[in-house]
């Protein structure tokens, strides 16, 4: 088994124009930086990116934006980027919308083999249009359907050579979920370590769901919204 | 006099009881976290996956693994534990969240409420409010009773798209505490010095008004 890979560059290797991308992250906090900026230099475009965010301008998914690599966003929600509202407003990039935890459970259900399932979230809003809608326990419900990848790219605190993820703090969020519904999953660590090194108790990620793995480097983990007391 | 931001929060922890799990929106709701009264311990939730939500950090020891949902640098408490964003919802899915505050833009008489959306501005998404409005056993709102040109935010229909329908339990405003009920919003609660009329003229909505209301107490 060799699920190590060099760096960020060959981890994205077969990533092509017009492909489906998972990018963990909840704002700027637990997203894959090192692998964004390789996509970034690879030039690829007309992605579809299912985050919850888009980044801000001039970091995370908004390089991306940036370099118009990005034809459809699929997000819970993308304030804080005003080239995202630039490019929304000109047309040139499609959004779709989905409550928060519709998104997880989507990717999750991606991942597990549901194809779809019922969620009251949405019912009797924009997000219902076209929907099935059925009533469980006396409660309007709409039907939602499963998301997958051609590539889930997560960033994880700690990781060993097979795969195995452990997250630290809030920066679990998205990755956890998309870890397991990726064609293929990507994952860069903060730190590497040979397999028998972490404590399978304490894994998040079984090694299973992850097919590329290595230590990224020059970790800028910028915070968005500095608040102290 | 009508309530300061500060005054509704307070009066919104008096919804607080030992034991409760809470999540807490962004805005008003916030700063309900800084009068849970005394004698009462309760969990804050942050749906990016935090329990234990705690203060903000001391100078300088703010980390970037540790945020909430409005992506502020926070910290834990201890008994605390994080988690996945599917784990969250299912928290809040599944019903073991026991209270929401939350903002809005306007509320009916039949429960329905518009937060997230206004038409011909930025479209910023709807976040987790529509999961939390869904699927929360107890809803309470944080608002304003009317905008700053003087129309009412309690109304028959909303104007403005739709977070969820026939959800909103309780109304916290500047003016009055209020109940959503069959027949309307139930006046429970006056803001010290406003009257029943000045709530009447505020409220576009069914105002149903039974015997003397009390003025709030804090």
């Amino acid at each position: 088994m060799n699920k190590v890979v060099k760096n960020a560059e060959e981890a994205i290797a077969g990533i092509a124009n017009g492909m489906t991308l998972m990018v963990g992250g909840f704002g700027l906090s637990g997203i894959p930086e090192n692998s964004i900026t390789a996509i970034v230099e690879s030039g690829v475009k007309d992605l579809t990116c299912i985050s919850n965010n888009a980044g801000v301008d001039d970091f995370g998914l908004g390089l991306l934006l940036q370099n118009h690599q990005i034809k459809k966003m699929i997000s819970s929600y993308v304030g804080e980027n005003a080239e995202f509202e630039r490019q929304l407003l000109q047309g040139e990039l499609e959004v779709e919308l989905i409550p928060q935890g519709t998104l997880a459970e989507r990717c999750r259900a991606g991942g597990a083999g549901i194809p779809a399932f019922f969620v009251s979230a949405g019912y009797g809003t924009e997000v219902a249009e076209g929907k099935e809608v059925r009533e469980y326990n006396g409660k309007p419900h709409l039907l939602e359907l499963a998301l997958t990848a051609d590539f889930a790219i997560v960033k994880a605190w700690k990781g060993d050579t097979h795969g195995n993820l452990i997250f630290r703090h809030t920066a679990n969020n998205f990755n956890q979920a998309m870890a397991t519904a990726g064609k293929i999953t990507i994952a860069e660590v903060e730190e590497l370590v040979p397999a028998g090194e972490l404590d399978p108790n304490h894994i998040h990620t079984p090694g299973i769901f992850v097919q590329r793995i290595f230590q990224g480097s020059n970790y800028e983990k910028r915070i968005e919204r500095l608040t102290e007391r | 006099m009508a309530l300061t931001k500060e005054q509704i929060a307070q009066r919104i922890a008096q919804e607080l009881k030992d034991g409760y799990y809470v999540n807490l929106g962004i805005g008003i709701p916030t700063l309900v976290a800084n009068y849970v009264p005394e004698g009462i311990e309760v969990v804050l939730q942050s749906e990016n996956g935090m329990l234990g939500m705690g203060p903000f950090p001391e100078k300088g020891q703010a980390d970037a693994d540790m945020i909430n949902a409005g992506k502020q640098t926070v910290t834990v408490l201890p008994g605390g534990s994080f988690f996945d964003s599917s784990t969250s919802f299912a928290m809040i899915r599944g019903g073991h969240v026991d209270l929401t505050v939350l903002g809005a833009f306007e509320v009916t008489d039949k429960g329905d409420i518009a937060s997230w959306k206004i038409p011909g501005k930025m479209v910023k998404g709807m976040g987790g409010a529509m999961d939390l409005v869904a699927s929360a056993k107890n809803i309470v709102v944080a608002m304003q009773h009317c905008s700053k040109d003087g129309q009412s935010k309690l109304l028959k229909e909303c104007t403005l798209p739709l977070t969820g329908v026939r959800c909103v339990k309780k109304i916290v405003s500047d003016l009055a505490v209020i109940e959503v009920t069959d027949e309307g919003f139930r006046l429970l609660e006056r803001a010290p010095g406003v009257s029943v009329d000045e709530i009447r003229k505020a409220t576009a909505g069914r105002l149903v008004v039974e015997g003397e209301v009390p003025e709030m107490r804090f």
